[in-house]
């Protein structure tokens, strides 16, 4: 039984082993299909275990597998938990991580590392797995690093293309930037309270003495300094929109559904330590809210298709942040499970969309455009229905139409802002407005109208294997709201329920009809408004209606100037910093010293000098008792020299 | 007689290598051999060694000079198990590698290796600090000589200038010792523990530090190790970096803490800051690095950063981790240096603008090259992360400023260790990646934006991927730093008692 446990991380590892051994031999058909099962596999276990938590009477399943690192004080055993936290999580992960699998093998079709792709695919799995199953901090961060790994190398899947990998490159960095934070807090949790498990920890935090409450500020501080790196957050959130550069099955499950919300996940596991940081919490519930703006306003006037959509991605996960800044843990899960249904959707729905805007590109070998410019799609609804009808169904959700599941989640962390903080509800507000703005923009820009491209006119609907994952991903999309329905609707707060034994009883506030009410129809009004803009976007040469507000336009456009400032602030002194200390403080200054030094002793010891040549001349007569002899010469001279 | 046996044997293969004529092909053979059979005493060593003492085991002690003391007095405990270990197995693995990669009088070359073997393993196993000496220095003259006669262009300088630098701080050590042994009236180094006579003193603390920081090296005194690596002959950089810098520290562990624990306590915030500067120091001038042996030399620099750090955390946690992270080291970043050895005998440079989109042309040197890689950047799974964290959780408990500021080494090491990866397997390098598929052409293309375009038509000289040898050497390695990241118990057992002697206090601060 305690085995068992181990199963859902041992199965996609399994897979990954089995296609990194064989897969050369096996064809791309076979290794997408073991890579598929073992996920799926990996979900069936997640709902039996689900199902396990849902009967045990502490609501949780673990299991003990020895110690990882046992020294001295500091004991990290392998140590895994599965309560509803965990269980939601897994089946988040292996559900929509199967679909991706299943999808992939459609998107990968002929590429020549397709059995890498699923090496990588599989891997993932295991380690997103690891992270949400760890019992203790610093079995976590495993997960969170291997997850980070899997970025890193399918960002720059395409490798032959030095851009992809720099992206890869450029997230892996910034990560570890956040990485640092994280490590910080861990260190600074042992050395507080002589233990990394969640358990202990929470335990001893709970009784923890009032005047060193403020230890817990800083720690709390260091961990989401974490999650500001894995899930996209200010000041570190640079990395995700480069991420696009890797397939986009990846963009999908990494980037926008699982490993982005591995912060989150973190943060509300850690919420015992977040509730005795009020500071803390305001802090994250800001930088949460000014990072849904700021990416928000960006994803307003993008062009890529995939652009927009990873900047909406860290604006949501802005959203989920600011839940959790706000004490609405249930809200931000919540919006997590949803977002991950219809982010999912929306990715996967985008590549479709770019296969099929490749299709003359791969019967004919022409290619006159960009497939990811939506300047040069338009009317694909035409050619690909299903890929439309899906792609409005996430857009819709995420713009929070009603009854749509974006509608329930968002509203939550809405209301939670309007019970405690008027400034986070305006940045939310005006977020949602974008949204609803960009998601118009996008859907316009890229089904309807006429197409734009010769590429646009030659689209054709995509394979099964991908849009099968589409119609089940848009009934998630429709039907997710159903998880955690307001107060006064049947199966209210299930969610909350389920996470009670987790974080505790949150109260649960029935749906506040003005509110949501003013919210649905600011959308839909921001909605209508961008189809007014774009009906006259009819050629693909054709400037952006947005660039009449000028410099606003620029800035939205340009990214806010961040990743200029960063290159100019940071990058750029840092490699003048780096070549100063290479080139001329180490080589000039430091060795220089030594070579002086070694040049006045050379000329002073004449003797020496002629001893070393010597040596080098007769290299081939040293032999061990040789060398002894002459070292003990010089060791019994001075011996002599200083006895007493 | 075993400890005897295994620092002897590879002595013993030089001698059989001066005196009888044989052929370059047997004489290879019978270096690896001699190397080898030290290496298996090593593991009966292992068989026998009791984990739950925290003395010396398997002693032997012989008078030489009794006038003063001086005995032939060797023994091995928790803390030099693991460095004779580590040289018995890199030794045989240089020895080995270098079968297809030295083709120049060879019978000398592989006598120097093994001469040097011998030496090391007297250092790490003597018990007596003339002993020490002896070692210590001649383990200075063969890699003098592989610098200097199987080294690159500017060998000479580079062997000299690694000769007379250590020298220099060895010289002041060896009065340091002289006055010990005068004053103390023996040379028995447990003797002198326990009558621990100079507990206090900083000028003994500090003549043996120098000598130990000029080896590990430690910031600044590292500047012969770049122009060493860059000359050394693979085998020799492999040895040099994996086996000879941990002379450095693991003097400043058995002599420093042990002789001079009072010093050390006072010395620690300069010898942490120290480190920190080392850390930080050596990972930006790594990353400032084209030639991409440089870039691992300047890593050393700062992955012998931690293991100072570590130490001088003076606590058992720190210590411990100081002592793995020394195997960790010699692990990944001697399998760094034979994975530029590879490249270089294919390619003939090291300039990584030479390089590029490596991976696709040789997938199987990329993967366990980013495996290397990996395992230095510290990601969990792999060695190199316990050893980092156990020593910064040490380091954090004694001092959290500096080791807040050494923390940012995770983020430098990424930087410099992923743009070589990129720079040397990524891209399309200067030929055209021939391998591409059409299809993946056209993905390129399209998802890369309008970037991915042309696709080069010079046809590329063959490159063969790695050969048995290649992969027989290196994958030990790999397996290792896989065993250390998932398993490290077995290794922090074996050590316990020994590094906990020496902190009886336990670590300090915890609640």
């Amino acid at each position: 039984m305690q085995m068992l446990i181990l199963l859902p991380i041992l199965l996609p590892l399994a897979g990954m082993l089995i296609n990194a051994a064989f897969g050369a031999r096996l064809g791309h058909r076979t290794v997408g299909a073991i890579a598929t099962t073992a996920v799926a596999a990996a979900f069936a276990l997640s709902v039996y275990f689900f199902a396990q938590v849902a009967g045990a009477p502490d609501h949780a399943v673990s299991g003990n597998f020895g110690p990882w690192i046992n020294v001295a004080e500091l004991e990290v055993p392998y140590g895994f938990r599965i309560d509803a936290l965990s269980a939601t999580m897994m089946l988040i992960i292996t559900g929509i991580g199967g679909l991706i699998h299943l999808y992939s093998i459609g998107y990968m079709k002929g590429d020549p590392r397709t059995q890498r792709f699923f090496v990588y695919l599989n891997l993932f799995v295991a380690s997103m797995l690891t992270l949400v199953m760890a019992d203790n901090f610093l079995l976590l961060f495993v997960g969170w690093e291997l997850v980070g790994l899997c970025s890193y190398l399918l960002i720059g899947f395409w490798f032959s293309n030095i851009k992809n990998a720099e992206a890869g490159r450029k997230a892996f960095v910034v990560n570890r930037i956040g990485d640092v934070a994280f490590v910080l807090g861990v260190l600074l949790i042992f050395a507080t309270f002589g233990a990394l498990g969640f358990k202990e920890v929470f335990e001893k935090a709970e009784h923890l003495k009032p005047e060193s409450a403020g230890v817990l500020t800083v720690i709390t501080l260091l961990l989401f300094g974490g999650a500001t790196g894995k899930s996209a957050q200010l000041p570190l959130y640079v990395w995700l929109p480069d991420a696009m550069a890797g397939p986009t099955p990846v963009s999908a499950l990494i980037h926008a559904a699982t490993m982005v919300t591995a912060g989150i996940y973190m943060l509300i596991r850690s919420h015992v330590l977040l509730e005795h940081a009020p500071v803390a919490m305001q802090v994250i519930a800001l930088v949460g809210a000014v990072t849904a703006f700021m990416a928000g306003f960006v994803a307003l006037t993008q062009w890529d298709i995939k652009k927009v959509l990873a900047y909406s991605t860290v604006s949501q996960l802005g959203f989920m942040v600011a839940g959790v800044g706000l004490g609405a843990l249930v809200g931000a899960q919540f919006h997590l499970l949803t977002h991950a249904f219809f982010k999912a959707l929306l990715f996967l729905a985008a590549g479709s969309v770019i296969h099929g805007m490749e299709h003359l590109t791969l019967t004919t070998g022409r290619h006159d455009s960009d497939p990811q410019d939506m300047r040069n799609m338009g009317g694909l609804r035409a050619k690909m229905p299903i890929t439309t009808a899906t792609f409005i169904i996430g857009g819709l959700a995420l713009a929070g139409i009603p009854p749509l599941a974006g509608f329930w989640s968002k509203d939550e962390i809405l209301a939670a802002a309007a019970r405690t903080s008027p400034a986070v509800l305006v940045l939310l507000g005006v977020t949602a407005a974008f949204t609803a703005f960009y998601v118009g923009r996008q859907i316009y820009l890229v089904f309807f109208g006429a197409p734009r491209s010769e590429a646009a006119s030659h689209a054709a609907e995509t394979a099964p294997t991908m849009t099968v994952p589409l119609i089940v991903l848009a009934a998630l999309a429709v039907l997710g709201g159903l998880l955690n329905l307001p107060a006064g609707f049947p199966a209210e707060g299930w969610l909350g329920h389920w996470l009670e034994s987790v974080i505790g009883k949150e109260p649960h506030a029935p749906l506040d009809l003005a509110l949501a009410g003013f919210f649905v129809v600011l959308a839909v009004a921001a909605i209508a408004f961008a189809v007014s803009l774009y009906r006259r976007f009819v050629k693909a040469t054709q400037a952006d209606p947005l660039e009449r507000l000028g410099a606003l336009h620029g800035l939205s456009f340009n990214k806010w100037h961040l990743d200029g400032l960063y290159r100019a602030v940071l990058i750029k002194p840092f490699y003048a910093g780096a070549s100063f200390l290479a080139r001329i403080f180490d080589q000039g200054g430091i060795d220089g010293l030594v070579n002086g030094v070694g040049a006045l002793t050379r000329e002073l010891s004449v003797t020496l000098r002629e001893l070393q040549t010597g040596f080098v001349r007769s290299y081939g007569l040293i032999t061990l008792l040789g060398a002894v002899a002459v070292v003990a010469y010089f060791l019994f001279t001075l011996f002599n020299g200083i006895r007493p | 007689m075993t400890l005897s046996l295994l620092i002897f044997l590879p002595a013993l293969g030089a001698l059989a290598l001066s005196v009888l004529p044989l052929r370059p092909n047997v004489a290879r053979w019978v270096a690896l051999l001699f190397s080898l059979a030290s290496g298996a005493v090593s593991l009966a060593l292992l068989a026998g060694f009791n984990p739950a003492a925290a003395g010396f085991q398997f002693v032997e002690a012989m008078p030489w000079i009794p006038a003063y003391d001086i005995g032939y007095r060797v023994g091995v405990d928790g803390i030099s198990i693991w460095l004779v270990l580590l040289t018995n197995l890199i030794f045989p693995l240089a020895i080995f590698y270098s079968f297809q990669a030295v083709r120049e009088r060879e019978s000398a070359y592989y006598r120097m290796f093994l001469l040097m073997q011998t030496a090391t393993l007297g250092v790490f196993l003597s018990l007596d600090l003339f002993l020490f000496y002896v070692f210590w220095e001649f383990a200075l003259v063969p890699m003098y000589f592989i610098i200097g006669i199987w080294g690159g262009a500017r060998r000479v300088y580079a062997a000299l200038k690694f000769f007379l630098f250590t020298m220099a701080g060895s010289v002041l050590m060896l009065l340091g010792i002289l006055y010990i042994g005068s004053t103390g009236g023996t040379f028995d180094l447990v003797a002198l523990q326990k009558a621990n006579l100079w507990s206090a003193s900083l000028p003994l603390f500090a003549v043996f530090t120098l000598a130990f920081a000029i080896k590990v090296p430690l910031w600044p005194l590292h500047t012969w190790l770049p122009d060493a690596h860059v000359e050394a002959p693979t085998a020799g950089s492999v040895v040099l970096a994996a086996v000879l810098l941990k002379m450095g520290t693991y003097g400043l562990l058995r002599f420093d803490l042990g002789l001079f624990a009072e010093a050390s306590r006072v010395a620690a915030p300069v010898m942490m800051t120290l480190a920190v500067i080392g850390i930080l120091y050596g990972a930006i001038v790594a990353f400032a690095q084209s030639d991409a042996k440089k870039l691992v030399a300047y890593s050393s620099v700062s992955h012998m950063g931690y293991v100072v750090l570590g130490l001088f955390a003076l606590n058992s946690l720190g210590a411990q981790g100081a002592l793995l992270q020394m195997l960790n080291h010699g692990l990944s970043t001697g399998g760094l240096f034979l994975a530029i050895g590879f490249i270089y005998e294919r390619l003939h440079t090291r300039e990584m603008g030479n390089m590029g989109g490596l991976w696709a042309r040789m997938p199987l040197y990329g993967t366990l090259t980013l495996l290397l890689v990996l395992s230095s950047v510290g990601l969990p799974a792999l060695n190199g992360f316990v050893g980092e964290f156990v020593i910064l959780q040490g380091a954090f408990l004694a001092n959290p400023v500096a080791t807040a500021f050494a923390a940012f080494g995770m983020v430098l090491s990424a930087v410099y260790l992923l743009t070589l990866f990129q720079k040397m397997f990524l891209g399309k390098g200067r030929e055209a990646d021939q391998s591409d598929h059409p299809h993946a052409a056209a993905h390129d293309a399209a998802h890369g934006g309008a970037h991915g375009g042309a696709h080069g038509s010079a046809t590329a000289p063959a490159l063969a991927d790695l050969t048995r040898r290649e992969v027989a050497v290196v994958v030990p390695l790999i397996v290792l730093c896989f065993v250390i990241g998932l398993a490290s118990t077995p290794f922090f057992d074996l050590m316990r008692a020994s590094v906990s002697a020496l902190f009886p206090a336990g670590v300090a601060g915890l609640p």
